[in-house]
């Protein structure tokens, strides 16, 4: 059974004395009715497949209407001959948002995380700390555990589909599962990790989806970078101390209340925002020429 | 939900619903034929007739077809695959009344020249259901052992299917039956929480006025 709070998991960890990563694992083993050892060992296929994912980007490759490809060999590129305004380590996570985003639209093996649109946001905090860090592969995993609980309080309290919530629910969360990962890692404590979370969905509350010809391209790619640099900045404000004004699950609450209010054009159904300007809708026209008849 | 619905699935891309459930539907139609199709008859409503190609669903189907999961890094390449393993195939869009707007239409044909006809719906998250068998009601997702018992509609085969899965020690979770006519075809769909043995299929296979059996179990692969 999921937590229905991210209340509950914190008060699951002061009473039991346990990190935020080991409540959910153990709410996992009730769960699904396996051992820790299992529940680590499936974690780390994740981590694998999203590891393979990166080393298998194709700078080259562009999707098949052509709107995407080929930006995350342009920022890597630009990385290594200058300093980025971000500095190296950004620069390294905007180069994985951006590559993993492309993997996605062109038909490349990635992980749903929670979305497949969205599915950039997580691994480009946390290979690049990974790869830098020379961290364990046990910190990171407690990382997944932690993100995937965030991830279910939201999909129990809100939604995680662009269809019921807008972009916000997909970017946004995965924005706020990246942010708590990250201050995790850090060796942030339950307390503020929920901060993370909850101070980076705030930051994406409104956030509408409104992919050009409905396709999971423009700009759902460029957003996975915005939902990675704003888990970063979470996650250090988090660990500075910094509190969230309003708790996650009171943030998580409006996120479903602002979904709700939402208009149907601005959620994934490629009519309203940028898939209605003039070259949205050129695009979509010169893309239906290519559907099958 | 749980923690590997939010973390997962691996699949390829661009999307859960448009391509990862469109493969899950090519593979329940290719385990419910028991063969790569030889000749496949598909059509695209609603969304999956609107943004398919950019979602690559039609790819998507066709791996289905040839047996792939939707993590399987060919399916990008699934017309040249169709193509090497003599698949013939045919996309169509068309409106289908009170369809949900994720739904294809697949007519089937096995390499033995047993025809099918599967209407499936993907329902997001990758998850999907399967709606009509030949034009028979079902509702089913797959996610769990499934037994697919066509029969004459006349009394006895509800009896005799829970009777010899009962004698396998099989529970039943859920049980639905559906009929053409009064009279006609009918289908009971069974889902039971392990795998149906394969004595189970070949008994009722034996069976007076049962037409066809089918089971999907899970990760048992054709």
């Amino acid at each position: 059974m999921a937590f229905q709070s991210m209340e509950e998991i914190m008060q699951q960890c002061k009473n039991k004395q346990i990190s935020f990563a080991e409540a959910i694992i153990q709410d996992d083993c009730q769960d699904r009715n396996v051992t820790s050892e299992e529940t680590r060992a499936r974690m780390y296929q994740i981590w694998d497949a999203m590891l393979l994912a990166s080393a298998t980007y194709e700078k080259n490759l562009h999707s098949k209407s052509g709107l995407v490809g080929g930006d995350g060999g342009k920022m890597e590129k630009y990385c290594m001959e200058q300093e980025s305004l971000c500095g190296s380590f950004m620069g390294s996570v905007i180069t994985q948002a951006l590559q993993m985003g492309e993997s996605n639209a062109c038909m490349k093996r990635i992980v749903a995380a929670p979305t497949a649109g969205s599915c950039g946001v997580l691994p480009a905090v946390l290979i690049p700390y990974f790869k830098s860090s020379g961290c364990s592969i046990d910190l990171i995993l407690d990382a997944l555990f932690v993100s995937a609980g965030i991830g279910q309080v939201i999909a129990e309290r809100a939604f995680i589909s662009g269809a019921a919530g807008g972009c916000q629910a997909e970017v946004g969360s995965a924005s706020a599962m990246a942010a708590g990962a990250m201050a995790a890692v850090k060796g942030g404590s339950p307390d503020q990790i929920s901060h993370a979370a909850a101070i980076a969905l705030k930051n994406m509350l409104g956030l509408v989806c409104d992919p050009v010809a409905g396709l999971v391209e423009v700009p759902c790619v460029k957003r996975n970078v915005a939902g990675a640099v704003n888990a970063m900045a979470s996650a250090d404000m988090a660990l500075a101390g910094i509190k969230s004004a309003i708790p996650a699950d009171q943030v998580i609450d409006a996120m479903r209340e602002v979904g709700e209010k939402m208009d149907v054009s601005l959620r994934e159904t490629g009519r309203g925002g940028l898939a209605n300007t003039p070259i949205g809708q050129k695009e979509a026209k010169h893309i239906r020429s290519l559907e099958v008849h | 939900m749980n923690i590997y619905d939010i973390l997962g699935p691996v699949m390829v891309g661009p999307s859960s619903s448009h391509t990862a459930g469109a493969v899950r539907i090519g593979r329940i139609t290719q385990k419910l034929l028991a063969g790569i199709p030889a000749h496949a008859e598909i059509t695209l409503h609603g969304s999956f007739a609107a943004t398919g190609v950019g979602h690559g669903t039609d790819k998507a189907l066709l791996a289905g077809l040839l047996g792939m999961e939707p993590d399987d890094i060919r399916i990008p390449d699934s017309e040249e695959l169709a193509e090497k393993k003599g698949m013939k195939y045919h996309f169509h869009t068309k409106n289908i009344r009170g369809a949900h707007p994720n739904t294809a239409l697949l007519q089937v044909k096995g390499q033995d020249g047993k025809e099918l006809k599967i209407q499936a719906s993907s329902l997001g998250g990758g998850r999907i259901m399967v709606n009509y068998i030949d034009d028979i009601r079902v509702d089913f997702t797959g996610e769990q052992p499934t037994l697919i018992v066509h029969n004459h509609d006349e009394p006895g085969h509800v009896a005799e299917v829970s009777k010899v899965l009962f004698q396998s020690g099989i529970n039943i979770a859920t049980m639905a039956l559906n009929r053409s006519s009064r009279g006609g075809r009918a289908v009971l769909v069974t889902e039971t929480d392990t795998d149906i043995p394969h004595s189970v299929v070949e008994h009722l296979r034996t069976c007076t006025g049962i037409l066809k059996v089918t089971c999907i179990n899970l990760g048992e692969d054709f």
